[in-house]
């Protein structure tokens, strides 16, 4: 099937009926391994045992940055090609985003409790996610606010390019200014610094995740598809009634 | 497997994570029964997509 025929939403839709079990298979089996790579990994000589946050934090960093980007494409989607199926994917991005960013920043201050003495910081890495965050909540809001979802559309799809500006800042606030939280360890020039035992399972629980994040966009993607159908219905069958009331009121007139 | 003297700190984050990826699961799966639902009622009483429409409808 050519990449020009996901446009169609019905297309889309019964594509992804297809795919969707397959990902959801094996987005629990990754999920699984990692869970179970991450038990068995050995506690870290500085950290301890708290290391095991880290299977779960570094994931949730990685794709609350990753979801905004997917965002940005498809607001490029929305603006230059007014792909029709752009601003679904979009929409249907943002509360996942907004969950993996809050879950980051979470145990962010779960493991900073123990190791750094403090749950907040308001250092430039911590500050910048939470301003991610703040974004997502505010987009989300955007959609809820304004009914027709083409003006809609438009408004989320620049606050979206704005809103990007943020992730590179966030991904190198760590080099640019002095901050408490530690430096890239895994995606750097040079390659990553971390010991085996913690890298493998690390990966294989950022795989899991994203492929999650994969399996619920195109379940919520298929929701909002629905959503617009449910819409236009409910507008066509307003203006029926609209419509034979009026019918009925000249009949009346005429007969009178 | 024993997580030291910090195992609060790991059994919440844990807790934590599975408990929003549960939420996020069972929102989405609710919501796309929600539409369904709200589809075949609006189909069932007759409002239907041209797409969907007959010969004989049109």
């Amino acid at each position: 099937m050519p990449l020009i025929d996901l446009a169609n939403p019905s297309r889309f839709l019964a594509l992804t009926g297809r795919i969707l079990p397959w990902l959801a298979g094996a987005t629990a089996i990754l999920l699984a391994i990692g869970l179970y790579q991450s038990a068995l990994a050995p506690d870290d000589y500085q950290q301890g045992a708290t290391v095991k946050i880290m299977f779960i934090h570094v994931p949730n960093a990685w794709l609350s940055m990753f979801v905004w980007g997917v965002m940005s494409l498809a607001a490029l989607g929305t603006l230059v090609w007014r792909h029709p199926l752009a601003d679904v994917a979009a929409k249907a991005a943002a509360p996942i985003g907004a969950a993996f960013t809050f879950l980051a920043l979470v145990t962010g201050s779960l493991w900073g409790r123990p190791m750094w003495g403090t749950y907040w910081e308001w250092d430039a890495r911590l500050t910048s996610v939470l301003i991610l965050f703040l974004m997502y909540l505010s987009l989300m809001a955007l959609w809820r606010a304004v009914e027709d979802p083409s003006r809609a559309a438009r408004a989320a799809a620049i606050l979206t390019l704005v809103g990007a500006i943020n992730i590179p800042i966030i991904k190198f606030s760590v080099d640019w200014w002095n901050t408490l939280h530690q430096p890239a360890s895994v995606i750097r020039m040079g390659g990553p610094t971390l010991d085996k035992s913690f890298l493998w399972p690390l990966l294989v629980m950022a795989i899991a995740f994203s492929l999650l994040f994969i399996t619920l966009h195109l379940a919520a993607m298929r929701n909002e598809i629905l959503r617009r159908r449910v819409r236009s219905l409910q507008m066509m069958q307003a203006s029926r009634t609209v419509f034979s009331s009026e019918q009925s009121a000249s009949t009346k007139m005429g007969t009178a | 497997m024993a997580l030291g003297p910090y195992a609060s700190f790991i059994v919440t984050s844990y807790a934590l994570v599975a408990a929003v990826v549960l939420l996020l699961i069972v929102w989405i799966f609710a919501d796309y029964r929600r539409q369904q639902a709200r589809l075949s009622e609006l189909e069932a009483s007759g409002v239907t997509r041209r797409s969907r429409r007959t010969a004989a409808d049109i």
